[in-house]
């Protein structure tokens, strides 16, 4: 099954189910996650863009290993800190880099900005700025793919936070009674903002609250793309078999603070060391070139080709089409409407 | 021509609208075997059953969030609140979600749902399940609110409500659902962002809505005994407002009154009053405007509290007789 040939049969089901060729792209995914955001930061400090942004550095694993098995036709709905599902879901980190910057070539012609950045065309309903407000919507999507009698999944993506929302309870309880082909994927990256799990909630995992709705609560270890791909996979084709939905939450960790104003006040420095020692990036390229799936200059090649890819997305961006300030209210409402 | 009761008629445009496209279908609270708080939906679960009539758990937020996922993926959902003071649980998906997400998302989707909000005192359901929201959602750019006032407006405008590309949401008063009128038994459309002259007259403009416009077209018939002429305007839509039709009128009658339901600070009334200050028929205008809207307290229980909560007829032709006659 492998291209290489040479993958040890002792290896865990991700590194056999997919082609060196597919693992490679999803390394190159997490570089281009992960130089997508440092890049952003970089425009930032440099006073290219405003406004503010969520980074997911440290959670590339979780992204790419949730949104690998996707077909185009499945959907995402996901969240502030959503650039990584952007991205797995096939985005254009050009186009996503013009959004950030307020241009017209943006996937929302500058009007979302980082918080709302979305490839509608690949099947991404939107990077959502409220908490939580992605989750029935994900419901939503479904009841419509089961309407339609399609075998299409949707993947809806939220924090730790989000799941002390009651729309978390209306979404699970729905997909749950309704059997829809829903996958609810909890980014558990150990804190809401600044207050942590521990202070949000009195269970230890959020997968124990999954029982709640008759579904399945699996953990990931949100750090490995293998584990999450797996645990993930297993609930996807439960959905599209018409099993209804499942909850998989991938415990990782946000080595940036909240968004910009993040001070780190209500964390050790000890405890983001020892995160950033779990780095999914490195983590996988060991792997990769542990089952004989990558050389270590291919590796090499990968990370310098999203390099390139980013650094010519920032260019793309910078010479973009500012919006006419005369169209504040296009797309208000539909042309076609009255 | 037949005659059908408007909560008959809203059944009949949900029963076209299904019939004509396979992507509707009905969510709400107890509107399957119940047949709706208000019977609305009636026995609609019997013939197009209960994927397309779905009984929806009491979730307002998770229901309206389903809505707004539905028609991002190609379906046209019709949503039934069961009293429109719940919209307060959903306003989250309604205000951040099914208005902003095709403007947040530059245009490339559309959200093509409806809501429908039984509103209204007069039921003794007291403060909770009484009240008159719609200028709240009138406020918010990306939704569209109207108000039908009759059975063969409500016909039309939730047809085309559940063709228009773009969110709709339709305040139905409790108390209309009973009024029986004529109406056509095909299927047919009223544009929204179209007012409508109830009565024509020549001394008073009176921009009403739902309700309200019954109530003032009983005050114009007595005012008319009085020789007073009273022109009714049934606003019919909140957002877009048909400012050219009220303008006209002022122009033609000099004196405008505003008379709604819902809380008169801040209300529909202080909108259409800003916009006859701004246009051009402010320089017509031989009397300030009278605004007649709901009291500035929760809607009571006791029966004549609750009348007293928003305007009555008696006090609707008071004011439009002393508005005319210069008492004010």
């Amino acid at each position: 099954m492998n291209a290489v040939g040479q993958i040890k049969p002792n290896a865990r089901p991700f590194y056999q189910r997919y082609s060196a060729d597919q693992l490679k792209e999803a390394l190159r995914r997490m570089y281009l996650i992960r130089r997508f955001e440092e890049g952003a930061e970089e425009a930032y400090m440099r006073g290219l863009i405003h406004g503010t942004m969520h980074l997911s550095i440290g959670q590339e694993g979780s992204a790419v290993g949730s949104t690998m098995a996707l077909r185009t036709s499945d959907y995402i709905t996901s969240t502030h800190r959503g650039h990584g599902h952007c991205i797995g879901k096939g985005a254009d980190p050009k186009l996503m880099f013009a959004e950030f910057f307020g241009k017209e070539e943006g996937y929302c012609r500058g009007r979302g900005g980082s918080m709302h950045i979305a490839d509608v065309a690949t099947g991404n309903l939107g990077a959502n700025g409220i908490v939580g407000g992605g989750l029935p919507i994900a419901v939503g999507a479904a009841l419509a793919i089961k309407k339609q009698k399609r075998d299409d999944v949707a993947m809806c993506f939220f924090g730790d936070g989000a799941s002390n929302e009651g729309a978390f309870h209306e979404a699970l309880n729905m997909a749950a009674i309704w059997k829809l082909p829903v996958v609810f994927v909890c980014e558990n990256n150990k804190y809401g903002m600044s207050v942590s799990t521990d202070r949000s909630m009195a269970v230890a995992n959020i997968a124990d609250r999954a029982a709640a709705y008759g579904m399945p609560g699996v953990i990931a270890d949100g750090n490995s793309i293998a584990d999450v791909e797996e645990a993930i996979a297993e609930a996807i084709a439960r959905a599209r078999r018409g099993d209804g939905p499942s909850l998989v939450e991938c415990k990782t960790y946000r080595t940036r603070g909240h968004s910009r104003s993040d001070r780190n006040r209500y964390r050790t420095k000890e405890e983001i060391e020892e995160w950033k020692a779990r780095d999914p990036i490195p983590h996988f390229e060991s792997e990769l070139m542990a089952h004989g799936i990558a050389t270590e200059a291919e590796v090499n090649a990968i990370r310098e080709s999203a390099e390139a890819e980013i650094a010519a997305g920032i260019e793309f961006a910078r010479l973009g089409t500012d919006p006419d300030p005369s169209e504040v209210t296009r797309d208000v409402y539909s042309p076609e409407a009255a | 021509m037949r005659e059908l009761t408007y909560a008959q008629a809203i059944q009949e445009a949900l029963a076209q609208a299904m019939d004509a496209d396979p992507a509707v279908f009905l969510m709400g609270e107890d509107i399957g075997v119940y047949g709706g708080a208000f019977q609305v939906t009636g026995d609609l679960v019997h013939r197009y059953g209960e994927d397309r009539v779905m009984d929806a758990p009491i979730s307002e937020l998770g229901q309206a969030g389903v809505a707004v996922g539905a028609a991002l993926a190609g379906c046209k959902p019709v949503l039934e609140f069961q009293f429109s003071d719940f919209a307060t649980l959903a306003m989250e998906q309604i205000v951040n979600q099914a208005a902003k997400l095709r403007f947040m998302l530059g245009g490339k989707v559309n959200v093509p749902l409806v809501m429908r909000f039984p509103a209204g005192s007069g039921t003794g359901a007291a403060a909770q399940h009484s009240q008159s929201l719609d200028a709240w959602l009138a406020h918010v750019p990306g939704l569209k609110v109207v108000q039908p006032s009759t059975p063969a407006d409500v016909k039309g405008m939730l047809l085309a409500a559940i063709d228009d590309p773009d969110p709709v949401m339709v305040f139905e008063h409790k108390l209309l659902y009973k009024m029986k009128g004529e109406v056509p038994e095909e299927p047919y459309r009223i544009p929204i962002g179209k007012a409508h002259v109830a009565r024509p007259g020549r001394d008073v403009t009176v921009v009403a809505t739902s309700i309200m416009v019954h109530k003032s077209l009983e005050a114009a018939e007595t005012l008319a005994a009085e020789g007073i002429d009273v022109e009714v305007i049934d606003l019919r839509t909140l957002r877009p407002i048909d400012t050219a039709t009220i303008i006209e009128s002022v122009k033609k009658t000099s004196r405008l009154a505003c008379v709604y339901e819902g809380v008169k600070t801040l209300g529909i009334g202080a909108e259409i009053s800003a916009r006859i200050a701004e246009s051009e028929a402010f320089d017509y205008l031989d009397a300030p405007i009278l605004r007649l809207g709901g009291a500035e307290s929760p809607i009571p229980y006791n029966p004549e509290l609750e009348k007293a909560a928003v305007p009555q007829v008696p006090g609707i032709t008071e004011g439009l007789r002393n508005l005319v006659r210069g008492r004010m």
